[in-house]
């Protein structure tokens, strides 16, 4: 009984965060998709916890020892890495100190002339 | 003195575990959400991150937690070996990067269901539910684990990029490794303690992962690396039920559900189904239809020399560069950057024309550009720059070949019929700088070389980009 509800419980919460994966990266612009892959791959390391949780328990022989170390690294080299990675490819895009676009019309040669001008005098 | 056991006391109190793993989930999703819009996207990052540093923290208060020497050492060799890899990749191997990344975390994914059987000595006493789902996480992270090591070493080019197929029987063989999987985890989750069976299981998967990517050609990739990047993340979550962890279960479903997502957005803009990906073989045929098409057009490609190329590009009012591989490889962004300085100051128009999966990866060129700091706005989508394409002079293409092959267009027998194609025949005339004839990495022929209005400029893209603006200098 318990066990059962216990499952439920997780299920309930697996749907749910199910919805919200979906909801959140409903529309996301072509540039960004290597990002977001990237830093969504860094987000499943989180599986280091199941490593973490299991070698604290007690009864684990040596060969268990040595795979959940293994296990333990990877998903530090699957966190640390993705996060590292995906703020690195990130930090790219950070340098955009134009603060105009919006005001002129979308596909005006004119304004495009213009800023391309303004690009030569800097 | 009796401050210090009152506090851990505190610290490991139940309930204030399971706020700090709400904290740690529920930061996930607005990190999750940055990421998804560029000028929140670095901010997203560190907070998932942040969220992430909570919840090994909540991990490690854990009452039960012990055995601190094998988890200190693991974390420093997980840490000696992903930070340096992580800080000195180049941006131009950041897909096989990310393929590698992904890999580790479906092998952390195996590992731990196998030393949970193994401690369990075969889910004794545990509820079926447990074994069901550290089963399934144990079969999906192994697959994940072999095939993102596949899809690193065909980007890498340790593998050959085309596609290593067994034929016709290549259904057959994948869907017998999968059934043979499927038939252990059921035999062990009805009560059979062997670990010779859940070993058996891991190679049925592990081998069902080399069989399923091994015949994708290199130009579907990245869609698989997405798509094994969601298959990581539902192992996560299904570790997470079987562990009655909330923190793995919703960060693991959230990847897999936005990984989905991903990959059905990157397959659509490449016009290719994921079952289409799956069954593998793209760009195998195409090399064979690609070698007959070489012989009826030989010889009418004209090539052009850099001095050329630099007058030509000199006079137009309008050009549009559109990179691919070439570029990446060639570590040719802050030439290209240069070149474009040169042609504005001359008042040349220049945008670049950016197709959605340039490159290996979709955005990569972007990523690309970026660091060598072409201002976010001269960057053009698919669709915003292919009606630009008619009234532009000369498009310049360096390095990038299938995604401007009009074949997609025309023929209906080509391996990427139907793939949207950056439209760079439109323009007045074309410019195309490459290494060298070889088709590109789906191994099909591009009709665009043999169009009397391109002109192929044949040499490594950076040493070829920086020539012309050395010879725009002179002019």
């Amino acid at each position: 009984m318990i066990l059962a509800s216990v499952l439920t419980t997780n299920l309930a919460i697996l749907v749910l965060a199910g919805f919200i994966g979906f909801v959140v990266i409903s529309k996301v612009p072509n540039t960004l998709h290597t990002p977001l892959m990237s830093g969504t791959n860094a987000i499943h390391g989180i599986v280091l916890l199941g490593g973490l949780l299991i070698v604290g328990l007690s009864g684990n022989d040596a060969f268990n020892k040595v795979i959940l170390v293994i296990a333990i690294a990877f998903g530090t080299i699957n966190i640390i890495g993705g996060f590292l990675v995906t703020d690195r490819m990130l930090e790219m895009f950070k340098s955009k100190p134009k603060p105009s676009g919006g005001a002129s019309p979308p596909q005006g040669d004119g304004s495009k002339a213009g800023e391309a001008d303004k690009e030569k005098v800097s | 003195m009796s401050g210090l056991p009152l506090a851990s006391s505190f610290l490991q109190n139940e309930n204030f575990l399971d706020v700090l793993y709400i904290i740690a989930f529920s930061l996930f999703i607005p990190g999750l959400r940055g990421l998804s819009g560029p000028t929140t996207a670095v901010r997203g990052n560190r907070i998932a991150a942040v969220s992430m540093v909570i919840a090994v923290i909540a991990t490690l208060l854990q009452p039960s937690e012990g055995n601190w020497g094998l988890i200190a050492l693991g974390i420093a060799l997980g840490a000696a070996v992903g930070v340096p890899a992580a800080r000195q990749v180049k941006m131009t191997a950041m897909p096989q990067m990310v393929a590698l990344f992904n890999g580790v975390g479906g092998g952390a994914v195996f590992l731990i269901s196998w030393s949970e059987f193994r401690l369990t000595d075969g889910y004794t006493g545990t509820a079926t539910y447990v074994a069901i789902f550290s089963l399934f996480a144990a079969i999906v992270g192994s697959v994940s684990f072999w095939g993102s090591n596949i899809a690193f070493g065909k980007l890498q080019e340790i593998l050959p990029g085309r596609p290593i197929t067994l034929g016709a029987g290549q259904q057959v063989v994948n869907l017998v490794l999968l059934t043979l999987a499927v038939a252990a985890a059921v035999d062990i989750a009805s009560g059979d303690h062997s670990q010779g069976i859940f070993i058996g299981m891991l190679v049925c998967a592990a081998l069902l992962g080399n069989a399923v990517v091994l015949p994708i050609g290199g130009a579907d990739m990245p869609v698989v690396i997405s798509m094994l990047n969601a298959f990581t993340g539902l192992s996560a979550a299904a570790t997470g039920i079987a562990l009655n962890n909330p923190a793995l279960i919703v960060a693991g479903m959230i990847v897999g559900a936005s990984g989905s997502i991903l990959t059905n957005l990157m397959a659509v803009a490449m016009n290719r189904s994921i079952p289409a990906i799956v069954a593998g073989g793209f760009g195998g045929g195409g090399a064979i239809e690609g070698a007959s098409g070489a012989g009826e057009h030989a010889g009418s490609v004209k090539s052009t020399s850099a001095a050329d190329a630099a007058i030509q590009l000199a006079y137009a009012s309008r050009v549009v560069i559109v990179p691919g591989y070439g570029m990446a490889v060639a570590q040719a962004q802050h030439a290209v950057r240069e070149l474009t300085k040169e042609l504005e100051a001359r008042g040349v128009e220049v945008s670049y024309a950016i197709h959605p999966v340039a490159g290996r990866m979709p955005g990569h060129m972007n990523v690309l550009l970026a660091e060598a700091d072409v201002p976010y706005d001269q960057l053009k989508e698919m669709d915003e720059a292919n009606p630009e394409f008619q009234r532009t002079d000369v498009s310049l293409v360096i390095g990038a070949n299938d995604v401007t092959n009009p074949a997609a267009k025309n023929n209906q027998s080509s391996p990427i019929y139907g793939m949207p194609i950056l439209e760079v025949s439109d323009s007045h005339s074309v410019i195309v700088i490459k290494r060298s004839m070889n088709p590109g990495f789906a191994g099909i022929e591009n009709e665009l070389y043999y169009d009397p209005k391109t002109a192929m400029l044949f040499g490594d893209a950076k040493s070829a980009v920086s020539e012309i603006a050395a010879e725009l200098t002179q002019l």
